[in-house]
């Protein structure tokens, strides 16, 4: 688990947790993913940077089909992703997602935030969804806002809810989408170390990120990507001392300067 | 003022009338608007194609021509039901006429409250696993229903007042009482005229006044 390289993940027998094959994604004209191939495996937690408009974002959103592709095929566990429907909203309900906007339901309270779709979803009975989500409030610590709504909470603190939120449906990969890109730099710190922490814990993770520490202390293994592309692929280690391609030399020299 | 003192009797039945026009036709409305807006945003094409040419169909025909051919086309198909002498086919086919007309525009209003809730709340909604109609029920509705109060109450005071369109097919409703007393007396036309208004005016203060109350009552949440 200390390192997991790529191809030594794949140990025989055992089906990549996140498995995309040939991946290629139009927006009109714009090619944003351009022949993704990428196996993810359980407990692996993955970091892609890459410029903006690199389409980072986009293949982050594709695993759990908030955005359709247009050719190739996205597994879940061994399971292809289905097209729309039931089947689809059963498979989402495995993948934890946390979006740059946080998205916390508006109108219901932080609690009712993480009980909603235990409830709903899952069909889990009100007070053991509740006991559970006070205890993953108290895990990200915001247990003591539990009765306060999202507008009344910091951004950090609320991206802390999204997360537990998602950690409530028992998810087996979780998702996080530039999670920290439109907080304050003091609340960044304290959404990154809850998942650090999570990552600690055993939890696959894809993140998509510009927290460079973040990906150096937490990840297995950072994918670059750009123009739709994975250009690059290495340990964090690799990654930052030694990148082999011109993009990823050029885009690490723009961001390390500051 | 004496018209209107010594027509009260006939001026209320027509006040009547008019408020169960309104409430038929209003049902009608919320029931099929509700159905309309489902389709509309549903993530399945033909559903939204579907829901997106009653829209075109039933906005842009004028609401008497709805109801000239509702009442004069559905004989001719063989529908003449009607409840009683008071609800009888002329009502059904002006209620109907209101109904379907007016959903159109309670569908768009519903939408225009739906558009106003973030994209990302759906999202959000469907990455824990809701399918799309739980995602409606649970997230965007409820935070939708506030911004739909306006729209709405404007729909169903224009649906007040458009009941009396209903006169040009027969249906005794206010302004058919008003017509028929004008005919009768010529010198108190203006009389005749503001007194009706004035009747109309109360109807939709109350609607008005309905959708503040339930604006002011939604005020907590957020």
């Amino acid at each position: 688990m200390a390192d997991a390289p790529s191809d030594s993940s794949e140990a025989p027998g055992t089906t990549p947790l996140v498995a995309l094959s040939g991946v290629n994604k139009w927006f009109g004209d714009l090619h944003v993913l351009q022949d993704i191939n990428l196996d993810i495996a359980r407990g692996e937690v993955v970091v892609v940077i890459g410029p903006s408009g690199s389409g980072k974002s986009t293949l982050c959103r594709a695993i759990n089909r908030l955005e359709p592709i247009n050719e190739g095929e996205i597994k879940l566990d061994g399971t292809l992703l289905p097209q729309e429907g039931k089947a689809l909203a059963q498979l989402r309900a495995e993948v934890g997602m946390v979006f740059q906007a946080f998205n916390l339901f508006a109108h219901k309270t932080v609690l009712d935030n993480v009980t909603l779709g235990p409830i709903k979803v899952r069909g889990r009975n009100a007070s053991e969804a509740r006991e559970e989500a006070k205890k993953l409030l108290d895990r990200v610590g915001v247990g003591e806002q539990a009765n306060k709504y999202p507008a009344q909470l910091s951004g950090g603190q609320q991206q802390r809810v999204a997360i537990a939120r998602a950690l409530a449906m028992h998810p087996k990969v979780m998702l996080f989408d530039e999670p920290t890109s439109s907080l304050d730099p003091e609340m960044i710190k304290e959404v990154l170390d809850v998942m650090v922490e999570l990552a600690n814990d055993g939890m696959t993770m894809v993140v998509v990120t510009h927290e460079m520490g973040f990906a150096r202390t937490a990840a297995n293994r950072v994918l670059f990507v750009a123009d739709g592309k994975i250009v690059e692929e290495a340990t964090p280690e690799e990654f930052f001392t030694n990148p082999t391609s011109d993009r990823a030399k050029d885009f690490l020299g723009k961001i390390l300067q500051h | 003022m004496q018209v209107l003192i010594d027509n009260f009797g006939q001026i209320l039945d027509g006040f009547a009338k008019t408020l169960w026009l309104l409430l038929f036709s209003g049902t009608i409305a919320a029931v099929l608007g509700t159905i309309l807006v489902a389709m509309r945003v549903s993530p399945v094409a033909i559903l939204r194609f579907a829901g997106t040419s009653y829209i075109n169909v039933f906005r842009n025909t004028p609401l008497l021509l709805i109801l000239l051919i509702i009442a004069f086309a559905a004989p001719d198909l063989g529908f003449t039901y009607e409840i009683n002498n008071y609800f009888n086919f002329f009502f059904m086919a002006a209620t109907v006429g209101l109904g379907l007309y007016a959903a159109a525009f309670v569908c768009e209003a519903l939408r225009s409250g739906i558009n106003s809730i973030p994209l990302g709340q759906a999202e959000a909604a469907r990455s824990i696993g809701m399918t799309f109609a739980q995602s409606m029920r649970s997230v965007i509705l409820p935070q939708a229903a506030r911004a739909v109060i306006p729209p709405l109450a404007s729909t169903y005071i224009a649906l007040a007042k458009n009941t009396s369109v209903a006169l040009a097919i027969g249906v005794t409703e206010a302004s058919f009482i008003m017509k028929k007393l004008n005919a009768e007396n010529a010198v108190a036309r203006w009389q005749i005229f503001f007194g009706f208004a004035f009747g109309y005016m109360v109807i939709v203060a109350f609607i008005a006044s309905a959708g503040a109350l339930a604006e002011r009552s939604g005020a907590k949440t957020r």
